[in-house]
């Protein structure tokens, strides 16, 4: 089960032995709909259904897509999409993806948007729909029936009650190109018919990974391949005087010394070798710029000149709230926190006089290709970019900056270079997920109803994904000389369209613009307000960006408003709302969790000792990308401040199910995973660098920790698109676990990780 | 530089190291095992994990010169792709993974343990591995696909238990 050969053959060659039926479309904006970034020339064109789809000789299927497979499953869903599609056994359709030579380009994999982008009426589900009915309408006249006398399974298209009468794809599509656009009419097969999408079916990848055959990047061995490190500054905004050569002069191995404006890194025969070599190399380095303090950090993101963005704003909240019989307001505070893959980020470059090829675990691909180019002085049609996976990721850890640190070096040997990351300089250096200080502002009448919301919330950026055009937007980049994408404060313009991507508007106002709503709550008053300040480290997308820390705040803030008007938390949310999603998997939470409606704090738990308490939390994912309610309960040991998360109901939706055991998979490790994040995870600096660069001082929970027991509820939605999966769980569970500390105990906390103070 | 002989999953290998390599580096890069990973290269993380004479090691931070000799296990030395370990049977049966890099860290941790340990409990497992990290948090699966293989490998006695 190990992946295929390094060099996959070129689609022509691979076409030309193996015959095949090519379909292909003409949607071409797919990744621009997305991300906002055109297509990058070079890839098969996505309008053409040859692009997605091609069926060799002896029956079997290849598709290519431009959705990866990070860990989050979405490959075995993709395999099982063609599958079904065409009718075939899961077995018989190899996968490949995001390679910028043979795959369409459908931007990045990120955002949960692979699961709508593949799966609904467009791209690799809509590729396979038109193929199946150019093969159904091939076997009509090859047969002389018509095509509704026909049935298909297993690959042969036979005439119903007549089995003999039959054609097999091979024998209909005999090596020859289709040449077909993409029908957008071609249909779908509806749910009810599905017998591979839709089952638990395992992942093809599992045994190859559990018996440690399986190729990540990290895995990557080309012919003469040298091994690179680099010398990160030993403090933020440190550059670089000089380099001490002779310091490493005569070291085993070394192959060269290369540096390139503030880049220093090493190259030698193995990768021990090199790590010596950076260690001892003598670098001189101005001293850093200094940092804020972080004490002070939160308070002082206020201060700072800003961009503002109005998410919506009805106009009217300061008299709303003027008037309003109640007003409660709240600050909510969360730390940057790290992707902090368990694999420090590696990547391989092959980088020859007038081409290049790039191993790379990116989530953009082709965005590599054309940064790539940009730093090695190379067009981007010259530079291939091949995805190999990577350690899990969750968004962007230093897979982009490492990709750029290998073709560097290897630009400066002639050879093969493999760069692997240490733990300090992945953590040091990586695009934090972004913190935030957020204000929640709200009006209730005298009988307990929201009236007005206000949300105002402080965000410090610095990079990003580097996109088309900006490798300044991680530390490679800035290094070699390349600007961050730049930063202009600016004052907030009425919102023009509505738009809940950030989850910045809580999910119990109308959410009105335009003189539409398009919110999933009642709450007429409402103003978001975002300030966007710039940030002393880079950050990036970290799983669930922006759209966990507004949704603890909003979350916290609701259970705060319960509170007071001493009202069950779940029924205070259903008043509010009117999205029928959200309250589906609201109610199917707290159904399963056999939620007792009353007020929070939990009457008559003592004020020492340990406690025990029950919090709630819902979201509606990027305003209308996925859906999930979650119910926890906790132990407080109000002693020693320890939080047990003891159990968790999930219930998530995310439209159709295409593979319900991937879902739950998804379901349970986000929530595990924002309960570490919710828990304990921090990034800490002193004046000069930042102090959290290993596993004693970023703490994730272990393997050994209490788990809770989780209990996933799936509501299927066979109807409805479908939408993201692997962010939902993650966006609710710190506020959940919040609002329980404060049922156990009646103290609320505010401020991520909810440590006892 | 200078000779050391490791013996890898049942295979003795001659090879020239300066002897003061991490082990890992040789299983990774000169015998080109995909088991062994480098996550953190300060023994923090279990990713780099061999069992070495039935331990379970960091080998990150073990020096060649210190196994030379010994038996030494890793991730592909309990089985194949079509004949997995029990172990990693469960591990594929319960779906436990998601970008799997850290299987590695926690199927040898566990089965050095329960090796050991063959009557361990669930709490004795679970204790077992809070060194080893999963940041996809996979944990509940894992802990599962042990569990499976430990109750159907644990000594006739304990059935009764």
């Amino acid at each position: 089960m190990t992946r295929g050969p390094l060099v996959s053959p070129r689609r022509r060659d691979f076409l030309k032995t193996a015959g095949a039926l090519i379909v292909g479309f003409s949607m071409g904006g797919e990744a621009r709909a997305q991300f906002g970034i055109a297509p990058i020339p070079g890839s098969p064109a996505n309008g053409q259904l040859d692009s997605w789809l091609a069926i060799a000789a002896d029956g079997s299927i290849t598709a290519y897509s431009g959705k990866e497979e990070l860990g989050q499953g979405i490959a075995t869903a993709q395999q099982q999409l063609v599958a079904e599609e065409l009718s075939v056994p899961f077995n018989r359709v190899t996968l490949i993806y995001c390679d910028t030579a043979l795959t369409p380009d459908q931007s990045y994999t990120a955002g949960s948007q692979s699961h709508p982008a593949n799966f609904n009426h467009s791209n690799l589900a809509q590729a396979a729909a038109t193929a199946r009915e150019a093969l159904f309408k091939m076997a009509s006249e090859r047969l002389g029936v018509p095509q509704d006398r026909l049935a298909g399974s297993g690959g042969v298209i036979a005439v119903k009650g007549d089995g003999a009468k039959q054609v097999t794809y091979a024998q209909l599509v005999g090596g020859r190109k289709l040449n077909l656009t993409l029908d957008p009419q071609a249909r779908r097969k509806p749910v009810n018919e599905w017998t591979v999408l839709g089952k638990p079916v395992g992942r093809p990848d599992m045994p190859a990974m559990a018996t440690g055959r399986f190729e990540y990047v990290h895995n990557v061995r080309l012919p003469g391949m040298l091994h690179g490190r680099v010398v990160r500054p030993p403090a933020v905004g440190a550059t670089l005087i000089g380099v001490d050569e002779s310091s490493v002069k005569g070291m085993p191995g070394l192959v060269k010394v290369v540096t390139r404006k503030n880049f220093v890194g090493v190259v030698a025969e193995k990768p021990w070798q090199a790590m010596q070599a950076a260690a001892r190399l003598k670098v001189d380095w101005t001293p850093g710029v200094g940092l804020p303090k972080q004490s002070e950090f939160h308070e002082s993101l206020r201060r700072q000149p800003s961009r503002d963005i109005l998410l919506v704003d009805s106009g009217d909240t300061a008299s709303t709230l003027a008037g309003a019989a109640t007003v409660l307001k709240a600050t909510y505070l969360h730390p940057f926190q790290m992707h902090g893959s368990m694999g420090s980020s590696c990547a391989v470059a092959n980088v020859e006089a007038d081409r290049a090829t790039v191993y790379s675990s990116t989530q953009g691909v082709w965005y590599q290709k054309t940064t790539c180019a940009m730093i090695l002085g190379l067009k981007p049609e010259d530079v291939r970019a091949i995805y190999r996976r990577g350690s899990g990721c969750y968004g962007l850890n230093g897979a982009d900056t490492v990709t750029y640190d290998a073709a560097i070096l290897s630009q400066a040997v002639g050879k093969p270079v493999r760069v692997q990351l240490s733990r300090k300089d992945e953590m040091a250096w990586e695009n934090y997920g972004n913190a935030w200080t957020i204000e929640e502002r709200a009006g209730l009448d005298a009988a307990g109803n929201i009236l007005a919301w206000e949300h105002e919330a402080w965000t410090p950026g610095l990079g990003n994904r580097p996109g088309q055009n900006t490798p300044g937007n991680v530390v490679t980049g800035m290094l070699i000389g390349y600007p961050p994408a730049p930063f202009s404060p600016g004052a907030a313009q009425p919102p023009r369209a509505y738009s809940n991507n950030s989850n910045g508007v809580p999910s119990y106002v109308a959410g009105r613009v335009a003189g539409v709503n398009s919110g999933t709550g009642t709450v007429k008053s409402e103003k978001v307000l975002v300030h966007n300040v710039v940030s002393p480290f880079w950050t990036g997308p970290l799983r669930s960006p922006a759209r966990l820390p507004n949704t603890f705040a909003h979350e916290s803030f609701m259970d705060e408003l319960a509170a007071h008007v001493k009202v069950d938390p779940v029924e205070f949310r259903l008043r509010h709302l009117h999205d029928e999603r959200v309250i589906g998997v609201l109610t199917a939470a707290a159904k399963a969790a056999k939620w007792e409606t009353r007020p929070s704090p939990k009457s008559g738990n003592r004020r020492t000792g340990v406690v025990t308490g029950r919090g709630v939390a819902c979201v509606a994912y990027e305003g209308d990308n996925g859906y999930t309610g979650i119910v926890v309960d906790v132990e407080v040991n109000q002693e020693t401040g320890k939080v047990s998360v003891k159990r968790m109901w999930v219930a998530i939706d995310a439209g159709p199910i295409s593979n319900p055991d991937g879902l739950r998979n998804q379901a349970e490790g986000g929530a595990l995973q924002g309960m570490s994040r919710a828990l304990g995870e921090e990034v800490t600096w002193d004046d000069q660098r930042v102090t959290s660069v290993d596993w004693r001082t970023y703490h994730s929970l272990p393997l050994g920790f209490d788990l809770p027991a989780i209990e996933c509820v799936l509501v299927n939605r066979p109807g409805e698109e479908a939408t993201g999966a692997g962010e939902t769980s993650i966006t609710v569970i710190a506020a959940a676990i919040g609002n329980a500390i404060f049922d156990a105990t009646g103290v609320r906390l505010r401020q991520i990780p909810l440590t006892p103070e | 530089m200078s000779a050391i002989t490791l013996k890898v999953n049942g295979q003795t290998h001659a090879l020239d190291l300066d002897p003061a390599t991490p082990l890992l580096y040789a299983l990774s890069d000169d015998l080109e095992l995909r088991g062994p990973k480098f996550g953190c290269g300060l023994g923090q993380c279990g990713a780099c994990t061999a069992i070495v004479n039935g331990t379970a090691i960091r080998s990150c931070v073990t020096p060649v010169s210190t196994v030379a000799g010994k038996d030494i296990i890793t991730l592909e030395g309990l089985g194949t792709p079509a004949k997995p370990h029990p172990l990693q049977r469960a591990f594929i049966d319960e779906q436990a993974a998601q970008c799997g890099f850290c299987l590695n860290a926690v199927i040898l941790t566990a089965k050095a343990f329960l090796d050991k340990n063959p009557k361990a409990t669930e709490t004795e497992i679970q204790q077992a591995l809070s060194g080893v990290l999963c940041r996809c948090f996979t944990h509940t699966r894992m802990h599962a696909a042990i569990q499976r293989y430990a109750k159907a490998s644990a000594p006739a006695a304990e059935a009764v238990r």
